[in-house]
């Protein structure tokens, strides 16, 4: 019944789509109000509606009801109610669900929560919002249904994949896909805006909480399923520019460009067309990601030919989207055109130098991924090649070094006109000190690669560059400091969350830098007593015992660590067997730290009784997914700065107003 | 009706397979594979590093555990035991299983697009952003600027936006 109810929810949401996109469109042509008014009820009626299908899928797992399709072939009576939850979207019809569920709480929010947009921006925008939902529903409704009746209902069902059975994993797709959908409101605004044949600063200013809510939540996704990868799959890998990993980060990379774009666009009145397009391609990569991930195309060519039905969907939909915004892009964008003077040196041509690089950098990732896909069809299967790993990090690394290098300056330069050797006295102790930090590196880890130390140079550059310029803003050393500190804690919230992220951002360079070049790497068969030198440290193999877990079996491998001859911990590595899926998963016991991961894999059993065991030194691992945490946060301190709150005038007005600069 | 449940369920099993696959714990290189010589050894992980196990999706044959990976591991050691230089090995392998298996393809007419693309676009951008910077300072009043606010816009813009800075 409940289940039921859910399509019949769904086939609601999807009339109420249809609605949506068709009669405020249509009022803001005309200028009739009570059209355009129209977008918002649907909006919102339209995510209740998809929230209850969501809702009834969701019971359906919990209460294990099999004689639902997808909940028997992706959920189990003896699952962990955790995973009973994550399994909702551990599958392909309910992480579609998902996926349409967030986009139009979008939708519903900017209905209820933008008072102070324009009337027929809003209207178009809601609009454009409710095609792309029209879109999917339909996708879920005629391709995937959720709510499939099996006939004869198993006795229980076939269990979510074990690897997916993981914490970190449970919430990777729900982060992922908030970043990937957020990037349709940015989309939905600039093609309103083409319509509109208007881009002003008060279009970038409600655009940019978007960008950087999708930007945000898109780096939590993509951070969480790199730890999981780390932890997970047993040897401390933890980015592997497999096309799946790539369809989230290119959009990532767009998302950045984007929120520094919006930015020139609201503060010097430029770079509209380019803004637009920006907004316009984030979002097409994530349709591109979908499809990457959901036709299985890049797998195997010939497992999307066997069974093209969804894939072809979601490339009709890609055509439709993509197409149509690029056409009335090319059509509109050049009434658009505005031109301002820039200055080499000022920060709008830092923040074009960005997007150069970002754009780049997504261009390189999208050519490496699509190539062979490319190739084999050029060539009609009878030549293919491979791109992976070590073509991305030569492609990639440069232009991340480009990066690192100018970002502090950026930072540093003033708008419109700014000279180098002006900012570079302002950030000048920060070269100093990064090389000092080079310097110790190199001492510390001598014999290393050679080029690591100017790696790890170059990432503090990053962080200290930011932190001078912070001192130099609030003139830290040259007033009393209690007025710095005043000037510190009123800075403008985008500006700290402008620091904090870029700190992030040298921070997840620098974990890079020091896991690539410093990690080191023992593999032997050993028995219960055994020592295995690594590093600075001894491990000790205390043997293994086995135990059961709530829906598996598990081998528990015990290790305990010495350094310079004295315990410092101990460590448990895991190997699971999943009787329902006869699936194998290891979970590898790691000592995390700051300064370095002391990390264990158990093996397979050896016919002599002894064991493989995998161990590393990971140093400074959890700083790539500690920068990721801060740059996070830094959206976040962004996207609480009170000038992103449009339509709260009162209270704007009874701030003290302070100088930002 | 059982037609198509029967279709639903081969595709369910395609996604769960293509989740195996994506995500297969990696135990890759076993002890009993290593060498004793740990140079050799050294050299034949770097080569495993770009040789691309054929049966994964994207792995190389150093991260990967599928027997046939586990096969090309030894071959690799073999050929650097026999006394062979890298490329040697590498050709070798090449030989056998064509250029697919290079997880960075060699630079060639048929590739020149991946190698040169992303430089290609960098120059054009960078070109792009140097004539932005030289424009000319009165291509500001001559610009098309878009229809200016009408008095009662702005001040409506001002109040909803704060105005602040």
């Amino acid at each position: 019944m409940i289940n039921e109810l859910g399509h019949y929810a769904l086939i609601l949401a999807f009339a109420v789509s249809i609605a949506q996109s068709i009669i405020p469109m249509w009022g803001a042509y005309k200028g009739y109000a009570e059209p355009m008014r129209f977008a918002q009820p649907a909006a919102i009626t339209a995510f209740l509606m998809v929230g209850l299908a969501f809702a009834a899928l969701t019971y359906a797992f919990i209460n294990s009801d099999f004689s639902n399709r997808v909940v028997a072939a992706n959920s189990h009576s003896l699952k962990p109610m955790l995973y009973k939850i994550s399994g909702v979207w551990g599958n392909h019809e309910g992480s579609m669900l998902l996926w349409v569920l967030i986009l139009t709480l979008f939708g519903g929010l900017v209905a209820a929560l933008g008072n102070a947009i324009p009337p027929e921006l809003k209207a178009r925008t809601l609009s454009i919002q409710g095609m792309v939902g029209v879109a999917f529903l339909a996708f879920i409704l005629f391709t995937s249904n959720p709510f499939d009746r099996l006939p004869f209902p198993p006795e229980d069902g076939s269990g979510l994949n074990p690897l997916l059975q993981d914490p970190g994993l449970a919430f990777h797709p729900p982060f992922l896909y908030l970043g990937y959908v957020g990037l349709s409101m940015p989309f939905s605004f600039a093609v309103a805006a083409l319509i509109e044949g208007r881009v002003d600063a008060g279009w970038a200013r409600w655009v940019r909480p978007w960008a950087l809510a999708a930007w945000a939540a898109l780096t939590i996704g993509i951070a969480l399923g790199s730890y999981w990868a780390y932890y997970e799959l047993g040897w401390g890998g933890w980015w592997f520019w497999d096309p799946v990993e790539n369809a989230s980060f290119m959009p990532w990379l767009v998302a950045t460009a984007l929120l520094h774009s919006v930015i020139v666009v609201e503060k010097r009145g430029t770079l509209q067309s380019w803004t637009i397009l920006l907004a316009i391609i984030g979002f097409s990569l994530s349709l591109v990601g979908t499809f990457i991930v959901r036709s299985g195309i890049i797998t195997s060519v010939h497992a999307f030919a066997n069974d093209p039905e969804r894939g072809v969907f979601i490339l009709a939909m890609l055509g439709v989207a993509v197409g149509g915004s690029l056409i009335l892009y090319t059509w509109r964008a050049p009434q658009l055109r505005s031109d301002a003077v820039f200055a080499v040196m000022s920060r709008e041509s830092a923040l074009v130098l960005n997007n150069l690089l970002m754009s780049v950098s997504c261009a390189v990732v999208f050519i490496g991924t699509l190539y062979p896909l490319l190739v084999e069809l050029a060539t009609g299967g009878e030549s293919k090649i491979s791109v992976g790993a070590p073509f991305f990090d030569l492609a990639f690394a440069p232009l991340m070094v480009l990066v690192l290098l100018v970002m502090p300056i950026g930072a540093a330069l003033p708008w419109k006109r700014g000279d180098l050797p002006k900012a570079m006295t302002r950030i000048w102790p920060a070269v100093l000190l990064a090389f000092c930090v080079g310097a110790v590196f190199a001492m510390l880890r001598w014999g290393g690669p050679v080029l690591a130390p100017f790696a790890i140079m170059l990432s503090f550059w990053a962080i200290f560059g930011v932190l001078a310029d912070l001192g130099e803003r609030v003139k830290l050393g040259r007033a009393p400091f209690s007025e710095s500190l005043r000037r510190l804690v009123n800075l403008p919230r985008s500006a700290w969350g402008q620091a904090v992220a870029h700190i992030g951002f040298g921070t997840t360079a620098f974990g890079v830098a020091a896991i690539t070049a410093w990690a080191s790497e023992d593999i032997r068969t050993a028995n219960a007593g055994d020592m295995i030198p690594i590093s600075t440290y001894e491990i000790r193999f205390d043997g293994v015992e086995r135990e059961r877990g709530p829906n598996f079996r598990v081998d528990v491998g015990r290790f305990t660590i010495f350094e310079n001859g004295k315990e410092v911990g101990s460590i448990a590595s895991e190997k699971r067997f999943y009787p329902v899926q006869r699936a194998n998963t290891t979970e590898a016991g790691i000592r995390a730290s700051l300064i370095e991961d002391v990390y264990v894999s158990l093996g397979d059993k050896q016919t002599d009784g002894s064991w493989a065991v995998r161990s590393y030194v990971k140093p400074y691992a959890n700083w790539i997914w500690l920068g990721a945490l801060i740059m996070t946060l830094g959206g976040l301190l962004s996207l609480s700065d009170r000038r992103h709150r449009v339509g709260a005038p009162t209270r704007a007005r009874k701030q003290k107003v302070v100088a930002a600069e | 009706m059982r037609a198509i449940s029967n279709r639903t369920a081969a595709k369910t099993a395609l996604w769960v397979v293509c989740a195996a696959l994506m995500f297969t714990p990696a135990q890759a290189v076993e002890p009993s594979e290593i060498l004793d010589d740990p140079v050799l050894e050294s050299r034949a992980r770097e080569l495993s590093k770009g040789l691309r196990c054929l049966v994964c999706r994207n792995q190389s044959i150093d991260d990967s555990d599928a027997s046939l990976a586990k096969d090309l591991r030894v071959v690799v050691r073999e050929r650097l035991v026999a006394g062979d230089s890298d490329e040697a090995v590498l050709d070798f392998v090449v030989d056998r299983y064509g250029e697919y298996v290079l997880l960075k393809p060699p630079f060639t007419m048929g590739n020149a697009l991946l190698y040169l693309g992303g430089p290609l676009l960098l120059l054009v951008g960078g070109v792009g952003f140097w004539r932005l910077t030289r424009r000319p300072a009165d291509g500001v009043q001559t610009a098309t600027a878009p229809a200016p606010l009408s008095e009662d816009e702005r001040r409506k813009l001002e109040t909803l936006i704060g105005k602040n800075d």
